[in-house]
């Protein structure tokens, strides 16, 4: 039981103190409530400054490295081009056999003829160019660190930061610099593909390499193996499975950089398809696009994950398989000289539906128009704009059917405060806290908000959640979005992915609560969220896009479907494997079902809800930073900004504040993790 | 107890080995090991532990001959899988000297003990230590290739010692689709390969059911009759101890406590340490008639049975024949076993008998 006089209460009793006052005197006070101007460093000059230097300096090597990368990639496409689609059908059906037996063959096939028949056979090949370029070098490289990393503690404890400050900041942000080193072309896809693509390897590779037993070490030793012995022929291949799954993650990743890169665009590939498409308003066409895009990510996932999982099991690749794949690739290749069909996919073959979908949508819009609108104004209205520009702002006769009067907002504080003192007259003083800190909050919203009340509440729960020194580290991130001036975009990214994150998750955890105890809704659930997962992120935009036009309601619905997927996949899999011996205790003591899902259960599974709460919030952040394409207001639309001007300094400042928010809140989260991990006595890794 | 070991010189020697872990120097450095006695081996030990250091194994010494299975006993941190690490040097020892044919192991540089662990040694491991990625046949043809055995000689190699341990047929499953039991045929198979002079077993039927354990120790001692491997098996079992030692070590928080046959240790304990073991021994089924008989001249006209005759399988007769038996001994000598004897060695191991006051 937690007395009144116990510091985190003291600590929060004066955060909401603070936050409560600013709310109710902000008219007044100026400088705490909006900050100063004079005090903002003009930091993107200089850096735009230093970066001209430094291209001026050196941009001939980096001309020199591109004019090297293009050789590859020129031969990729060449030789992908070179033969006729047949054949590549024949050979990529077959790996797809080799790596998933039958199953995955039948959808290899049938996604490549979709990709052939829809007319994208070109813009698939020219992607999967760069694809095949970049996935060996940004293999070889992580691997290499990642080995580096397994064999010096030094650079391991180098490694592992500059990787985790990598994967947080933004997809959009790598292209920047690139493309003021490399100048355009597709070497910028490949370069910024290779950088995006290998840190996972890099992961996996540690990881796997460490995890290796020490038996199987001694019984190499043992063996007599020399110290290279011991190392290629025990603990890399020991190490394969873990291996391959970075390879893996990484050709996903990659493949979907070459998608983002597409978007300073000229390349005829798939991603700049889908994206002048879209800039077009031909939703038709750039749904059939995506739907390519989809595939081609599915296929490569699992592909590579088969190969993974395999791996050890006693599938040996036979002789005869390889022979059949060579003469039907021969066969298919002659064929393709006698009917043209098969080299080339003519014009005239090739099936349009995107004018009919298009009709469709049309229709579908003059038809439903009302309700789609009331589905879009609800939601901003009542759930959007309340959190982003609070009470106080959104409610207004037009919409609520009444104006905030200073007698309303007196009653407001008055019901406020009367909870807070019943909830105290009950001995709960925390919930009282948080009571008073919501409704203030909320009557303001998020960008109302006084910069110093959201700093003081963000530290205050970074310092709960990893002391001192995780508050330190979150101050001084906190003063660097307030020094560079992109505090206000900054605070709408917070918005957007806290109002995001808050409904995928409240959604995602009920799914999978319920997931885990219906082994229908499971099996229902699981393909679903394995191909969202799998999806490039542009693609999941396409069809929001389609029905509710550009805006935030569209970038908030986009976040909450690609962020669902952590929050279902975490609760159903902590919910599915607690230990045995727990349950069938409870059961054995006489529980109902309910009361084991909600009393033994649930409470066992919050380290592993936590760490979906955790990856939710990643999940959301990187999907924030595409939805700028979409028209936000946020910091994704300063990246995107700096990066259609060229301007260095923006898009880069704008992409560190980005990755200042996604690690602000995986340390916060993480954090509590650990503390109730430590609580329950459980470790948990983040296997998923 | 299986084969009685040559008596000629050791084949693989520890003389006074300590491993220590954290800062070595400061506690070792200006010690000659070789000149402690046990005493003061000890106290030092103690003394390292006392200033916070990390003592694995204190002045351990002991010969294994040529064809013997020498067993080291102990519980869990014991320091059995240091030393057994030690003398393979997987751990490098602190101070001590592993000698194997008369040459200083610790000496040998790295090149020349790569070449020592590919011909003499071989190893077998509580929980396997198989390749996961490798099928029978190449789990066990691994150290050939690490060798660089040509594939058609290693394999022919491999498939031998697979037939041996009796996992034929099983040759291209991989460790992930076999049970405990086969799992470890292929591990022994593994070190087997090489055709090793010395052989380690660290607990290599810890992991294993007691059914499949009990077979697999049938198993290893019917592969030693033709082997005639040196052998050192750690176990923390004493029954399994009993079964298949020649000769035993006892210890006890790094230092050894007792050497001997499993029937000295049973009959003359040096101390309640050991004691506690046997306490729950089945003796009938360990002593042997030459182990209880009184040393003094049978009676004519009894029954005469050999010296390596099992207590048990006398019992009955003992029980209705007061007069006993006469024991058969080495060098034909004969002395006396009556029921009187066997109680009284039954008695030797027990500390406090005094349920019948005098």
């Amino acid at each position: 039981m937690k007395t009144i006089s116990d510091r985190p209460f003291l600590v929060w009793a004066s955060v909401t103190a603070l936050v409560a006052g600013l709310v109710v005197f902000s008219k007044g006070l100026g400088p705490p409530v909006t900050f100063p101007e004079t005090l903002v460093v003009p930091v993107t000059d200089p850096m735009n400054a230093a970066m001209r230097w430094f291209v001026d300096a050196f941009g001939w090597l980096f001309k020199a490295v591109a004019w090297l990368f293009d050789w590859p990639i020129l031969f990729a496409k060449a030789l992908l081009h070179s033969l006729p689609w047949a054949a590549w059908f024949v050979l990529t059906v077959y790996v797809a056999f080799r790596s998933g037996g039958p199953g995955l063959a039948v959808f290899t096939a049938l996604s490549l003829l979709y990709m052939v028949t829809f007319g994208f056979w070109t813009q698939s090949i020219n992607s999967f160019a760069l694809v095949v370029v970049s996935i060996p070098l940004a293999v070889a490289l992580g691997f290499a660190v990642g080995t580096w990393g397994f064999k010096s503690d030094r650079a391991y404890r180098v490694i592992m930061p500059v990787l985790d400050l990598m994967q947080t900041v933004p997809a959009f942000a790598y292209l920047l610099p690139i493309l003021l080193l490399f100048g355009f072309g597709t070497t910028v896809g490949l370069v910024a593909s290779i950088l995006f693509a290998f840190p996972p390897m890099v992961r996996n590779t540690i990881v796997g390499l460490r995890c290796v037993s020490d038996e199987v070490i001694e019984s190499g030793l043992m063996s007599g193996a020399t110290p290279a012995q011991l190392f290629w022929s025990v603990r890399v291949p020991t190490a394969q499975r873990q291996i391959l799954l970075g390879v893996n993650q990484t050709t996903m990743a990659s493949l979907s950089m070459v998608i983002i890169a597409s978007i300073i665009g000229g390349t005829n590939d798939i991603g700049w398809e889908v994206l002048s498409t879209i800039r077009k308003a031909q939703f038709g066409e750039s749904l059939l696009a995506g739907i390519v895009i989809a595939l081609m990510a599915m296929i490569l996932d699992r592909i590579t994950w088969g190969f993974a999982v395999r791996s050890n099991a006693a599938v040996e690749p036979s002789a005869s398989g390889w022979k059949i794949c060579a003469a039907s690739f021969a066969a298919a290749f002659i064929l393709a000289y006698l009917f043209p069909a098969l080299r080339e996919w003519p014009e005239a073959w090739i099936i349009d539906p995107a004018p009919s979908m298009n009709a469709a949508l049309e229709w579908l819009f003059v038809e439903f128009r009302a309700t789609l609108e009331a589905i879009k104004t609800a939601a901003l209205f009542y759930i959007m704009l309340p959190i982003k520009i609070g009470l106080s702002q959104a409610v207004s006769p037009f919409t609520w059917g009444f104006a905030v009067t200073p007698v309303i907002a007196t009653a407001y504080a008055l019901v406020a405060a009367a909870i807070a003192i019943f909830l105290i007259v009950r001995g709960k003083h925390q919930k009282a806290l948080g009571i008073i800190l919501f409704c203030s909050v909320l009557y303001v919203g998020l960008t109302g908000l006084s910069w110093l009340a959201l700093c003081a509440i963000i530290v205050a729960l970074a310092w709960q959640a990893g002391g001192k020194n995780l508050a330190l580290w979150v101050g001084a991130g906190l003063a660097f979005l307030l020094l560079t001036g992109i505090w206000e975009p900054a605070v709408v990214s917070l918005y957007l992915c806290g109002v995001g994150v808050l409904l995928a998750f409240s959604l995602g955890s009920a799914i999978g609560v319920w997931a885990s105890e219906n082994n229908t809704l499971s099996r229902i659930v699981r393909p679903i969220i394995d191909t969202l997962q799998t999806m490039p992120l542009f693609v999941i935009l396409i069809p929001f896009v389609m029905v509710f036009k550009i805006g935030e309601f569209t970038a908030l619905l986009a976040i909450v479907v690609y962020a669902i997927v952590p929050a279902i996949r975490y609760t159903e899999h902590g919910l599915r494997n607690l230990p045995r011996d727990v349950i069938e205790a409870a059961i054995a003591i006489g529980t109902t079902r309910r009361q084991l899902l909600w009393q033994v259960k649930l409470p066992l599974a919050v380290p592993s809800i936590m760490l979906g709460l955790n990856q939710t919030i990643m999940f959301g952040i990187s999907m924030l930073v595409i939805t700028a394409l979409v028209g936000t207001d946020d910091l994704g639309q300063q990246i995107y900004i700096g990066l259609g001007d060229g301007d260095f300094g923006v898009g880069m400042t704008a992409g560190i504040g980005m990755a200042i928010i996604a690690m602000t809140a995986d340390r916060i989260t993480q954090g509590f993790n650990r503390q109730i991990q430590s609580r329950l006595g459980t470790k948990l890794d983040n296997a998923l | 107890m299986t084969s009685s070991p040559s008596r000629s010189a050791p084949k693989l020697s520890c003389r006074h080995v300590w491993k220590l872990y954290g800062n070595v120097d400061e506690h070792l450095k200006a010690v000659d090991v070789a000149a402690l006695d046990t005493g003061r081996a000890k106290s030092l030990a103690q003394d390292i532990r006392d200033r916070g250091g990390l003592v694995a194994s204190t002045d351990v010494s002991f010969d294994v001959m040529l064809g013997e299975i020498f067993v080291i006993m102990g519980l869990s941190g014991s320091g059995k899988s240091t030393i057994v690490r030690c003398l393979s040097r997987l751990v490098e020892p602190t101070a001590g000297q592993i000698l194997l044919d008369g040459e200083d192991l610790l000496k040998s540089t790295p090149k020349e003990l790569i070449d020592i662990r590919r011909h003499k040694m071989g190893m077998v491991f509580q929980s396997f230590g198989l390749m996961p990625h490798l099928n029978v046949l190449e789990n066990v043809a691994f150290p050939l290739k690490l060798q660089g055995m040509d594939s058609k000689e290693r394999l022919s190699r491999a498939e031998r010692v697979i037939a041996l341990v009796g996992l034929e047929g099983r040759e291209s499953s991989f460790p992930s689709q076999l049970s405990g039991g086969q799992q470890q045929r292929v591990g022994i198979a593994r070190s087997l390969a090489v055709e090793p002079e010395v052989w380690f077993l660290d607990e290599p039927f810890s992991a294993l059911d007691p059914l499949i354990r009990r077979q697999m120790q049938d198993e290893f001692l019917r592969l030693q009759q033709d082997l005639h491997k040196s052998i050192v098996f750690i176990t923390h079992d004493f029954l399994e101890a009993l079964r298949i030692a020649d000769r035993m070590a006892i210890m006890k928080d790094g230092a050894i406590v007792q050497i001997g046959r499993p029937v000295d240790l049973i009959l003359n304990p040096v101390n309640d340490y050991v004691r506690e073991f046997t306490n729950d021994v089945p003796w009938e089924l360990i002593l042997t008639a030459g182990d209880v008989a009184a040393n003094t001249t049978p009676p004519p006209c009894i029954k005469e049975v050999p010296a390596s005759t099992n207590v048990a399988d006398l019992l009955p007769y003992l029980a209705s024949h007061e007069s006993g038996v006469a024991v058969r001994g080495e060098g034909n000598t004969l002395s006396h076993m009556t029921s009187q004897s066997f109680v009284a060695a039954l008695a030797s191991g027990i500390s406090d008998a005094s349920a019948v006051k005098d």
